[in-house]
């Protein structure tokens, strides 16, 4: 029946292998591009086959081993493929986003050196990202999630002549490793504490099966989830470990919308999603992850207030909404928290790559100009909205989705994470109070850039004005395509009160993902209580303060735009520490950074250059020596060396002859 | 009536001599010649057990023996030729380009 | 007949001690190499009165007749045979302690152990009834089939290197 899952990942590994290796012979990018997509193309089309399969299977938990990888004793590891709901939407979420992604790519990458480069990379990505999702036990996800790790430093690394993209490159690369440290020794303590109970496996269905054999709440527990937490903070930039994102907006647009916003950043929360009954047995876990989430929402969009780079308002945007997502699997909330990675990738991915086709516009007008002005930066634009039409508009969908108007897709999976918060029994209204604040921050930073951009009086150099063409529609059809999910894919997952109104209209995603979560909820007590019109006020609530953000927003940048300069006036050490991300990167630079710089120095000079040089040196001193005496033995002569063979000889026999 | 002491002590003898051979000419060919006497004293030591235990292993021994004597003829007295193409000589006390 | 055996053997042995003596003391090497052409004679007759008559025959044809030959050819294409050689030894005292020092330790080995093992089926009798030529066929192509074609590996490389080695420009 689903024998044939591994397709789905071959297909972009074959892209990947056909361009890395003949890529620079090609050198047409239009083959390059038709490989690239086409692989991807075709995997989803395979997607799409089993994940319809899977819709009309009563069973809805397929394992498909492909081959065995090792036996160790008692453990057996395959590479082996997991179709279940969970997966199959991430599959579905991850193939179709890589091939409007790639399709976008070839308008967007047009004329770049390295062009099939960049096309192996991102088809080796998806290829990573399928074995993450998709691996039947938690070697064969490391195996992806390592992979996806090194994608995003090799594409955030892309422009490596530049010093600050391969800086970031690496950035991403170290900040990723602490997390993947993080999610090794969770993986080997769950192995180990498993198997003290007398289970060996790292299969996912196994542990989810034989989770009940540990301790509720225990230590073993809150170890092993703090444990893949923080392997998730990495991925998924979380605080403390957020800061790469950011900086891996070095990378070209396609890639900082399928990788750091999309895909890749989601990691985190599918893997909470896929080990669902370990992380409920850990309520401590549970609520440090909603506190980060919380903690991570509110601070990163308060970051996104002051930026200038439209992609790094995007960025910030990413790190918040990803707080949303772990703020639901925090409370319990399993089945918003995945609603929100779904709708996350619709609209995020739609507003980066219309800021890609802003960029590439603006780039197109400099260039045209000779001039050598910032094409990213949100004070050259404006009043776009005329000259690249649609982009404009499915720009402007995808925001009204992100700052959570109603019927759009951001409003539905935002306003379940929020009434989880509130009224869940893992939840507290701080939690609540905090995401709400953050909802409406994102409102107004994301209306802030909306309107710096598309809005107002034409900012940009008089010279460039009018050379700032739309994109073409190898551009403006995913663009077209993705505005479209933003807007209609909250419909998914409509809440349950809401469908009600409208006579029984299904949450048809909760109904979908039940197979995985609704037994640890029931298991661990995990539910919303209140009453539906306590519901329809907290909906009522968080319109407004989206409504109000939104608002506040353009009444500074757009009827007085002098407003936003006052307030910096009034306030300037804030505006100072939010415009400078509040240093969080000069913090960690002295906390750590600097520290292991001076200990590596000291190192160096002292440990390497006396002790291990000294001994190597020493080494060689001794032997030659010894050689300038010993080898006086050596004549050359023959005779002198049969005389010591013969002489060997007299040696043993008379051994034998005096025993 | 002959024991299997007798043809020992004689290979010891024969050996011995070889060795000495070895040892003190200074011509290569001589010495590659003494290196087939002490050869041939083993090879008789070989026949002398085999036929004393009856087995046949040891003759087949000496027929590795031979072999590998032939091979070495070949190659150590090509070498020979073009050590004298070099040094119009074929003294060992000429070998001594291994010496420190 | 035990005691004509027993002559015969000492007048062998005599001879090859005396002639393998010729090859270590002579000074022109041709007259070496003629003595070791006489110990391999001496050899073979041992082999013969050894029940082995086949490793007689063969060491005539390949000692005898193939290496000294190849020797003494050697030998006239160096023109080493009329060569005056003023100084052709040295360190006599030391190799002739050292080796007389050998054979004393293994005469004192062989007085003290004696010969000894486990002996095999074929005893003169068998080999005089069977025929030594056929025990050797058996035996190579049997149980040491894979080191005899090895062997013939050895030869090839052999005749190889021997042609590289001797030949002016490669």
């Amino acid at each position: 029946m689903y024998d044939k899952l591994w397709l789905i990942p071959l297909f972009p590994f074959l892209g990947f292998l056909i361009n890395g290796l003949l890529g620079k012979k090609i050198k047409n990018e239009k083959v390059i591009g038709a490989i690239g997509t086409l692989a991807i193309f075709s995997s989803f089309i395979v997607s799409c086959k089993y994940f319809l399969q899977l819709l009309g299977d009563s069973q809805k938990v397929h394992e498909v081993i492909v081959a065995s990888w090792m036996t160790v004793a008692p453990l057996q590891v395959d590479w082996g493929f997991l179709l279940d709901p969970l997966s199959g939407l991430m599959m579905m979420n991850v193939t179709g986003l890589s091939t409007l992604i790639h399709l976008y790519s070839i308008g967007y990458m047009h004329g770049e050196e390295g062009y099939y480069r960049f096309f192996a990379y991102l088809n080796l990505f998806t290829f990573a990202m399928l074995m993450l999702v998709m691996g039947n036990n938690a070697l064969v996800m490391f195996v992806g999630w390592e992979g996806v790790g090194l994608c995003s430093y090799l594409l955030i690394g892309y422009y490596f002549e530049k010093k600050s993209a391969s800086d970031a490159g690496k950035k991403a690369f170290v900040v990723n490793r602490v997390g993947d440290f993080g999610f090794l020794l969770g993986l080997f303590t769950l192995f180990w504490s498993l198997g003290q109970k007398g289970v060996w496996t790292i299969r996912f269905t196994e542990i989810s099966a034989n989770v009940h054999l540990l301790e509720n709440g225990g230590l073993i527990v809150t170890i092993v989830t703090l444990c893949f937490f923080l392997g998730a903070t990495g991925k998924s930039a979380q605080i403390p470990l957020y800061t790469w994102l950011p900086d891996a907006m070095e990378g070209p647009t396609p890639v900082s919308a399928l990788i750091h916003a999309a895909t890749m950043v989601t990691a985190g929360v599918y893997m909470i999603g896929r080990m669902n009954g370990l992380f409920a047995m850990a309520p401590d876990t549970m609520m440090v992850i909603a506190i980060v989430g919380g903690a991570t929402a509110l601070f990163a969009a308060t970051i996104g207030l002051a930026q200038n780079d439209i992609k790094r308002v995007l960025a910030y945007s990413t790190v918040s909404q990803l707080g949303y997502m772990f703020l639901a699997m925090g409370v319990g909330a399993f089945t918003a928290g995945i609603f929100h990675l779904l709708t996350h990738a619709f609209f995020k991915a739609c507003l980066f790559l219309g800021s890609g086709s802003v960029i590439h516009g603006m780039h197109h007008a400099f260039h045209h100009a000779h001039l050598h002005d910032d094409p990213q930066d949100m004070r050259n634009m404006g009043g776009l909205r005329k000259k690249m039409p649609i982009t404009f508009v499915t720009f402007l969908l995808s925001t009204l989705a992100i700052a959570g108007i109603p019927f759009f897709s951001g409003f539905f999976s935002k306003d379940e994470i929020l009434w989880w918060a509130f009224a869940s029994t893992r939840g507290h209204w701080a939690l609540w109070l905090v995401g709400a604040i953050a909802a409406g921050l994102t409102a107004f930073y994301m209306f802030r850039l909306v309107f710096m951009t598309f809005f107002g009086a034409q900012k940009t150099d008089a010279r460039a004005k009018d050379h700032i063409p739309e994109s073409p529609l190898v551009i403006t059809l995913p663009l077209m395509i993705l505005a479209a999910l933003a807007t209609f894919g909250g419909l998914l997952g409509v809440p349950h009160v809401l469908g009600n109104l409208v006579g029984h209209f299904p949450n048809k995603l909760e109904h979908f993902l039940a197979p995985i979560f609704e037994h640890t909820q029931h298991l661990h007590h995990i539910e919303a209580h209140g009453s539906a019109s306590t519901e329809f006020s907290f909906m009522a609530i968080s319109v407004a303060i989206a409504v109000l953000g939104i608002s506040v927003a353009w009444v500074m940048y757009c009827k007085n735009p002098q407003l936003p300069g006052k307030i910096v006036a009034k306030v300037p050490k804030l505006h100072k520490a939010i415009f400078n991300k509040w240093y969080i990167d000069e913090l960690y630079d002295a906390l750590f950074v600097n520290p292991t710089k001076r200990l590596g120095t000291l190192l160096w000079q002292v440990f390497d250059v006396r002790l291990v040089d000294g001994l190597v040196n020493g080494v060689a001193l001794v032997v030659r020596g010894t050689g300038r005496v010993l080898r006086h033995t050596q004549t050359g002569y023959t005779h002198n060396y049969a005389m010591s063979m013969v002489l060997g000889v007299v040696v043993i026999l008379a051994i034998y002859v005096f025993n | 009536m002959i024991t299997i002491t007798h043809y020992m002590v004689l290979s010891a003898i024969l050996f011995s001599m070889g060795t000495i051979g070895v040892l003190t000419r200074k011509n290569a060919i001589v010495v590659f010649m003494c290196v087939e006497l002490m050869l041939n004293a083993v090879n008789l030591t070989f026949i002398a057990l085999s036929s004393h235990l009856g087995n046949m292993d040891g003759q087949i021994f000496v027929f590795f023996i031979m072999t590998v004597a032939a091979a070495e003829a070949a190659v150590g007295l090509a070498l020979m030729i073009a050590f004298f193409r070099n040094r119009e000589s074929i003294d060992v006390e000429e070998f001594s380009l291994l010496k420190w | 007949m035990e005691l004509l055996q027993l002559f015969f053997f000492y007048l062998v042995a005599f001879v090859a001690v005396v002639s393998g003596f010729c090859v270590i003391s002579c000074k022109n090497p041709i007259n070496s190499a003629i003595s070791l052409v006489m110990t391999f004679f001496c050899l073979a007759i041992f082999y013969v009165m050894l029940h082995a008559p086949f490793m007689a025959a063969v060491q005539i044809m390949v000692y005898a007749g193939a290496i000294m030959v190849l020797i003494i050819f050697v030998m006239m294409l160096l023109n080493q045979g009329s060569e005056v050689i003023a100084r052709y030894r040295h360190a006599v005292t030391g190799a002739f302690i050292a080796a007389v020092l050998m054979l004393i330790q293994v005469v004192v080995i062989l007085k003290n152990g004696g010969v000894s093992g486990m002996v095999g089926p074929n005893t003169a009798e068998v080999v005089e009834s069977v025929g030594h030529t056929e025990l050797i066929g058996q035996a190579m192509f049997t149980d040491f089939l894979l080191p005899f074609e090895i062997a013939s590996i050895l030869l090839l490389v052999a005749i190889v290197g021997a042609v590289v080695l001797a030949k002016r420009e490669v």
